[in-house]
Formats: C-alpha cells, structure tokens, sequence
C-alpha cells in the first residue's frame, strides 16, 4: 500500500508535469524569468492548443542551491561541534540542557520561524545593514527590503541544524568504547580522540546527517516565501557584499506562493513540473542518506 | 574438482565404490603412549615449564610503585590499600576470581580510570619516584601504555594502526615514509610484521583475533612506552596466538616493565617472574612467582592456586 | 568496570590547558556552538513569549476572524483553532491503523524479503518527500472524480479537492514515517523470547501480535503519535495547498458535521502565514499571538514525548526526524 502510494505519486505527479517538460526541452532547467514567465502562463488561452507553457526555471534552482547549500555548509559545522559538545565535553548539566534544547528546535513550527524571519531579522537587515547608497546602486533591477537569500539561509540552517545534530549525537554515542579507551590509553587528549577516532567512525552518519538535512531545506516552503524575498532573481557573488541582500525565490516557495492559480491548468501543470523536481531530488536525497548509513553496519554499529 | 590437464593423463578405471559395512566392528583408536622420559606436565599436575629463566637481578630495575592504592567506585572500594613494585626486567602477573580489583588497579596505574565518572583514588602511584598527579595525564599514558581485554584495533589500516600513538604524539605530522621505520619495528617486536607485511594497507579489523591483539601491542610498543600493562590480553584468544603472546612478553621484559592481569593460572606461571594474588581487593599475597605457586604462604592463596575456589 | 569519555566526565582532572593550541581552538567552538544553541532556542521561545502574552487575549480564542485591516475587528482565531485540532486528530486516526501495520508486517513478517526493502525505503522516501510536494501530489488525487465525495465542486463542476477529508489524508502521511519508525523501534526492542514464550504456549502469530506484542509497543505508538501530532499541527504548505487557507471555516453540503469536513479552512499556522506581511499583513499582532500559541502546542507535545519515552522503554530517538 506504502509502495503503491509512492509509486502512485511518483508517476501521477509526472504525468501531470509532462506538458511543461515536454514543450520546454532542456530549455526547462535554462535562464529564463520565472516571474513574469508564470504570469504569461497563467493568462494564456484557454484553448488547449495555444497554452503557453514556456518557462526556464533557473532563477529558482539557483535560489534553491544558493540557500540549501550554504545552511548545509554553516549547519555542517555548527552541528558537528555542537554535537561533540554534547557527547564529550559539555558538562552534564549543560548537557541535559542541550538535549531539550534541541528537541524544541527541531518541534518549532516552521512559520514560527518564518514569522520571527519577517518581523524580526527583516526589519533588522534592512534598518542596519543596508546602507541607502547600497538600496540605490541596484535599484534599476531589484529592491533590497532586507528580505533575501542570506536572511533565508540563516533561519534554514537553524531549522536543519537539529536533524543533523540528532544523527551525528547518536552515531557518536555508538562508537565502540574499546576504541575511546584504547586511544586514551596511547596519551592521546580527548579532542583528539574525538577528532581521529570518532568523527573518524561517523563519517557515514555526518554524510547521512547532510544530505537529510539538505532533503529538508530543499522542501522547505512556508518559511522561505516568507523571508527570501520571493523574487525569482539571481544574485550575483560578483555584486560583492550586496550579493548577501538579494532576493531569491526557490521551488518549494514558488509553489506555496502560486496555489491559487493551480486550476488554470498549463499554470498547473508548470507547477507540477515544480513538484516533480523537488520530489525526485528529495527522493533521491532520502535514499542516500539511508544508503550512506550502510558502511557503518560493518563496524557493528546501528545508527 | 580436477584440474583441467587431470582430465587428459587419466585413462584408467575410475576408482573403486568403498562399501561401507555396518555390521563391522568399530575400530577403537589406542591413545597416544606418552614417552615416559618427558615430562607430562598437564596430566600429572607438576610444576610447568617456565618460558625462561629470570634476569639477572642487575637487569632490574623498579619503575613504578603504588602505595596504600584505594580506589572506589562510588561507595564500594574496589581496590583496598596496595602497595606493589613495578619493575623492568620482571614479568608482573596478577591473579585472582573475577571482581576482586586486579583490571581497576591497572587501570589507575596510567590513570585510566578517571575515565569512569564514580570511580575515585586515594594513595599515591609513582613512576621513576614522581607521582603520577604531577605528570601530564597525555604524557603519562604515552609512557605508560595498556592493551586491553579485548583487542581494540582501530577502524583504519594496519599501518595507521600503528603510526596513529607516533602521529598523535608528533608536533608536525610526520610523513608517512618517516613513519615507515618505526612502524615496521614496532609489528617486528610484536612478532606480527612476518604476517602483515605485504598488506599493511588493509583494514586492521580483517585481521584474526590472534593478530588484532598483537597489533594492539604493536600500537602500545609504537610510542616507546617505558611500562606496558596488559589486562588479560589472552582471554579471547586461541592458544596459538596464546603463545605467541607469551613469548612476546617475556622477550619484552628486559626493555619494559610488564603487568600482566590475568584469569588463568598456568598463564602466570609460565611466564611471571612475580605473582601479586588478589581476593576482594585485597592484595593478599605478592611474591615471587615459582614460590607463590608452589610453597604459598597464605592459606587463600593456597587454596586458590589448587583450584578450590574462584 | 566499563569506563567511557562519553559517559562519564574527566574534565575534573584531564585539563585542556595543556593541548595543543589549536585542539584549545577546536575545543572553544564547542563551547560556542553549544551554547549558541541554547541562546537561539531561548531567544525563540523568551521573543514569541513576550510578544505572544502582549497580544494574547482571552477573547482571541473564541471570535471568529474576519478579514478586515482594522486589527480591532478582525476578530480572534477561534476557526483555526478548531481548524488544527480536526486536522490533527483526522490526520492522527488516519496514520495510526496505517502505520502500526506497516510496522508490524516489516518486523514480524517481513516476507517476501524484496517487498519488505521496498516498502522500508518508500517510507523512508515518504518521510524525506517535502510536505509541499504532499500537498501538490494530494490536489492531483483528490481533484479525481473519484474522490469528489470527499470535497467539493467548483461551479464549473470539476471537483476542488480542497477539504479537511484531503488535507488529513495528506497530514497522515507526514505522521506515517514517525509512528512507523518509532512502533518498528518499540517492536525489534521485544526480545526475541518474549515472541518464542508465547509461541510454545500455543498461540498463533496472529494472537501473539494481538496480545503480546502489541500492547508492549503501546508507549512506542504513544511517542510516535505524539510527535506526529506536533508535526502536523506545524505544518503549513498543506493547510495552503490543500485546505484553502481560509480564515474561516466554511462547511459545504447539507449533512451537519459531514459538512465541515468536506468544506475548506484553515490551522493556526495558515492564520499566523496569513496574518504576516507575507500574507495579507493584516495583522501581525495576532499573527503572533496565534505563533505563540502553536509554539506552545508544539512544546507541550515535545514535553509530552518525553514524558512518555521516561516512563516507557520506547526510545525516542526518532524525535526530531
């Protein structure tokens, strides 16, 4: 029945994605101006023969990377200290602090999040960090609101932060004794016996912890419409600092921002091409992360 | 299975079906007859024989020494007031049942045990006349160095294995080739280089238990540690690789101070040059080895030794 | 006699004085990771607390809203009160039959061994597909013919596959890989002699299950329900999607009761979405306020789990997954 469901989704949200894919070619991944793009979809015809479906959606992908991938990078760090903080050094009141802590990260609603994005860091970025003569010098493309990419990519990694610490604390605690011990035993210190012996060991569990943690900012919806600006622009790295205070808009958020139109059906089924893409990048992504477990079996661990 | 040139050579009959007929009489096989001359040390119980004889007592000299050791866990004492020498030169065994203190006493010997939350010591431990506290635990545990119970060997290769105490001790990171030397004398020393020199980029953990231990010791004997402490190092091992070790640790006795922690008997008297027994954390007798197990002083430890408890 | 660093403390004596410079370094971004954690966590909870008790009024939980820019009329949260707590519990009663079946049949039967990997893998995919994608997948079935009972028709007469009947179907699937997860760990934690005790005592692998089985896995059911009750009552995209979003409830048909579930509606997080500038910024006093009170729910869940996972030996180390 699980099977079936999931099968089922796969191809019902394929078949309905087709005629986007179809009439775009490769062109589909191409630059192109999603914006004003869905616009002439959604006003298209609606006689079947003149929808319009043309659309290159690389504005989004690279929103999508830009932000998935820098909170995976910031979150790698972050959590794989925190979480050999937690292990090893933090003393154990701290300790069971962290544990709670970490719990309440992960149950936080994301549109908590994305409420205390917009209302909080937002206004901030904006009042204190952009400049007007900055606002000016790219007026003439886009508007900096404080809303954008980096703001986005900050509040992602708090929210993938806690997956990631979850996995690497447990692969950690796993680790064999016998190897702890047998490494303090040679006059090795205890950040290095966590360094060279443990991390060492966990190295599937920390990969596991990435791509599960990317699986989510990828799907990640609610919250980035809401703090990214949701313009599909590109920011440029080669627009020096204003490169962190563009807009972006990503996938997932495309989708939660254009539901209502999802009847007019070549708009629908540009949008389901959308949902394809994400669902077979996350599909794709769970069955890493579970595959990327494996090697640590041999050891006799079960993360 | 036959090799394929079998095939052509043989012409013959094939061979005769061998009948197998039931009603036969079962051939009974006679045991070996033991040659009287030698001496049949396992069945009549007289004394074993040692590995080697003891070092001239120039060659010893004592390297470390506890004083009135407790330690507890918590609110049991575990160990309760030992004083004992260590010395290189001599093979230390100690003995007694399981629980009685022998695996926590070495343990605090390089101060292993402050790895457990509860456990706590009072008395004091000296290596060369300095006591331990004073020393910096890293460098403690890099002079003395302890195989355990079970070998350990890390999840990398045999050679990591070995150059991880001489990468982790170096302030630059030597270069592998630099590692090369001393890595090959360690496994020579530890009688293993002979098995795993053409593959010493393999995991360690495909090794056999026998040859998983001795890297263990290998990887101690890496660092140059001045005092080697083995907790039972041949309890999950089969006797051959037993006896390798064995020899291994007399060999090491003239150029380490050895303890050795151990459940079996014959173990320490084939190769202790002292014999500590312990019983409940006590340690009840100390002494030298032939004499403790053949002429014991103690009514436990007597008792013990022959067998009737433990 | 088993000594750990990771379970026990050396920092009394082994001290980090003397390492190295940069193992002090690695060491110092412990520290600040560690508590960095705990600062953002207290920072959440101590701003929406502040903001949410300022805008909280007794009155927001029981008026209705209405869609107005005057904050003073735009009424309180009553609908997406109710709203969250039908969606929780239809998506809740959906997910527990399912995945306590899918956990039994993968631990106990498990057979054929190809089938058993398959479904494993698709919940694991189920569990890491993002809940927008859900809800995508769910409009597609759900604007069906077929399913036209369980919605509404637009008045062109396609059907609008926009209830609570398809929202919760679809929210039982974000709570599917939790109960699952947690009822497989609760089940392989049952030794092995527990299942061959009742076996030799006659019984059938059927009435094991029933008796024996189940009830010990009840605490693991009981964490993963609860986690998957937080998971649903925070999630947005499908109350956006496939719920309408709307402020209140409207219940379509004539058969009371029957009639809101086929209608539209919306939770606390599409009013707090709603609320917020993203949305109509209509609002964002009672934006708050609502956040703040999920933020409650989602903690008291959380407290609940770990209530349960102390009193039951179920693990709950599926908590944040």
């Amino acid at each position: 029945m699980v099977l079936a469901l999931c099968a089922g989704m796969v191809i019902f949200v394929l078949a309905k994605a087709w005629p986007s894919f179809a009439s775009n070619g490769i062109g589909w991944f191409g630059a192109g101006e999603p914006d004003t793009q869905l616009g002439d979809i959604f006003k298209s015809p609606s006689a079947p023969s003149e929808y319009v479906y043309e659309i290159g959606v690389w504005p989004l992908l690279w929103g999508t990377i830009l932000t998935t991938g820098v909170a995976v990078f910031l979150g790698l760090f972050f959590s794989l200290f925190t979480a050999i903080f937690i292990v090893e050094f933090a003393p154990p009141r701290l300790e069971r602090l962290l544990e709670p802590v970490v719990r309440l990260l992960a149950a936080v609603p994301s549109v908590v999040y994305g409420l205390i994005g917009i209302l909080v860091l937002v206004p901030f970025v904006a009042n204190n960090l952009i400049s007007d003569e900055r606002k000016e010098s790219v007026g003439y493309v886009t508007q900096l609101t404080g809303a954008s990419w980096s703001v986005a990519a900050l509040v992602l990694t708090v929210m993938i932060v806690p997956i990631m610490i979850t996995i690497i604390v447990d692969a950690l605690r796993s680790v064999p004794k016998g190897w702890i011990e047998g490494a303090a035993a040679l006059g090795v210190n205890r950040w290095r016996i966590m360094w060279t012996i443990s991390v060492r060991t966990v190295r599937p569990a920390i990969i596991a912890a990435v791509i599960l943690a990317a699986a989510r900012a990828l799907g990640e919806a609610i919250m980035i419409s809401m703090i990214s600006g949701s313009l599909s622009f590109v920011p440029q790295p080669v627009d020096g600092l204003t490169f962190f205070f563009e807009p972006v808009r990503t996938l997932a958020s495309s989708i939660v921002d254009n539901a209502e139109g999802l009847s007019v059906i070549p708009f629908g089924q540009t949008i389901y091409a959308f949902a394809f893409l994400l669902l077979v990048s996350s599909a794709v992504l769970s069955w890493a992360g579970w595959a990327a477990k494996i090697p640590m079996r041999k050891y006799g661990i079960r993360p | 299975m036959s090799l394929p040139g079998d095939q052509t050579t043989y012409s013959g009959p094939p061979p005769p079906v061998r009948r197998i007929v039931v009603s036969e009489e079962p051939t009974i096989v006679e045991p070996p007859r033991l040659d009287p001359s030698a001496p049949a040390a396992a069945v009549t119980g007289a004394p074993l024989t040692r590995r080697s004889d003891s070092l001239p007592a120039s060659a010893i000299v004592e390297r470390m020494r506890t004083e009135n050791l407790r330690l507890y866990y918590g609110d049991n004492e575990a160990v309760k007031g030992v004083s004992l020498p260590v010395c290189r030169g001599e093979v230390l065994a100690l003995i007694g049942p399981s629980g009685c203190g022998k695996t926590t006493l070495l343990r605090s010997l390089n101060r292993l045990t402050e790895l457990t939350a509860t456990a706590r010591r009072e008395g004091q431990i000296f290596l060369d006349n300095e006591d331990v506290d004073r020393i910096e635990v890293t460098q403690l545990r890099r002079r003395v160095s302890m195989v355990f119970q079970q070998p350990n060997p890390f999840p990398m290769s045999i050679f990591d294995n070995v150059a991880y105490a001489l990468r982790e001790g170096a302030n630059r990171k030597p270069r592998k080739s630099a590692l090369m030397e001393p890595v090959r004398q360690a496994l020579d020393r530890a009688g293993l280089l002979a098995e795993v020199e053409s593959n010493l980029d393999h995991p360690a953990l495909r090794l056999s238990g026998g040859q998983q231990q001795r890297l263990c010791i290998a990887r101690s004997l890496a660092a140059q540690p001045e005092v080697l402490l083995l907790d039972e190092p041949c309890s999950a091992l089969d006797p051959k690789s037993t006896e390798t070790i064995e020899q291994l640790i007399v060999k090491l006795r003239s150029e380490v101070a050895v303890v050795i922690v151990t459940h079996n008997l014959q173990q320490a008297r084939r190769i202790a040059d002292k014999v500590g027994f312990m019983y409940l954390g006590d340690l009840v007798e100390f002494g030298d080895g032939e004499q403790l197990f053949s002429n014991p002083r103690e009514a436990r430890t007597a008792d013990y030794v022959a067998g009737s408890f433990g | 006699m088993s000594a750990s660093l990771t379970g026990g403390r050396t920092s009394a004596v082994e001290s980090s004085r003397t390492w190295p410079l940069i193992d002090r370094i690695m060491l110092a971004f412990c520290w600040i990771a560690g508590i960095t954690a705990c600062v953002i966590a207290f920072a959440i909870v101590a701003f929406m607390a502040y903001k949410g008790l300022e805008f909280l009024r007794p009155n927001l939980f029981v008026e209705r809203p209405n869609a107005t820019f005057d904050q003073s009329k735009s009424g309180g949260f009553l609908d997406p009160l109710i709203g969250t707590i039908l969606l929780t519990t239809m998506g809740t009663l959906v997910a527990i039959p399912a995945s306590v079946a899918v956990a039994i049949w993968l631990t106990e039967y498990g057979r054929p061994f190809g089938l058993a990997r398959a479904v494993e893998s698709a919940v694991e995919i189920i569990a890491g597909t993002p809940s927008i994608v859900l809800a995508i997948f769910g409009l597609i079935i759900f604007q069906q013919e077929v399913f036209g009972f369980l919605s509404f028709r637009a008045e062109g007469g396609s059907v609008f596959g926009r209830s609570f009947f398809t929202a919760a179907l679809m929210m039982s699937l974000i709570a599917l890989p939790l109960i699952v997860g947690a009822t497989r760990e609760g089940l392989q934690a049952i030794p092995s002699h527990v299942r061959e005790a009742s076996y030799a005592l006659g019984k059938s692998k059927w009435a094991t299950i029933q008796r024996v089985l189940l009830p010990s896995v009840r605490p693991a059911i009981g964490t993963g329900t609860v986690l998957g009750m937080g998971r649903i009552a925070g999630d947005t995209a499908i109350v956006v999607v496939l719920l309408g979003a709307s402020l209140q409830i409207q219940g379509y048909g004539d058969i009371p009761g029957l009639d809101i579930l086929r209608g539209n509606g919306g939770t606390l997080t599409s009013y707090t979405y709603v609320n917020s500038p993203a949305g109509e910024g209509a609002a964002p006093d009672k934006a708050y306020a609502a956040a703040f009170v999920l933020l409650m729910i989602s903690i008291g869940l959380n407290l609940f789990v770990s209530r349960l996972a102390r009193s039951g030996k179920s693990a709950s180390a599926a908590a944040t997954r």
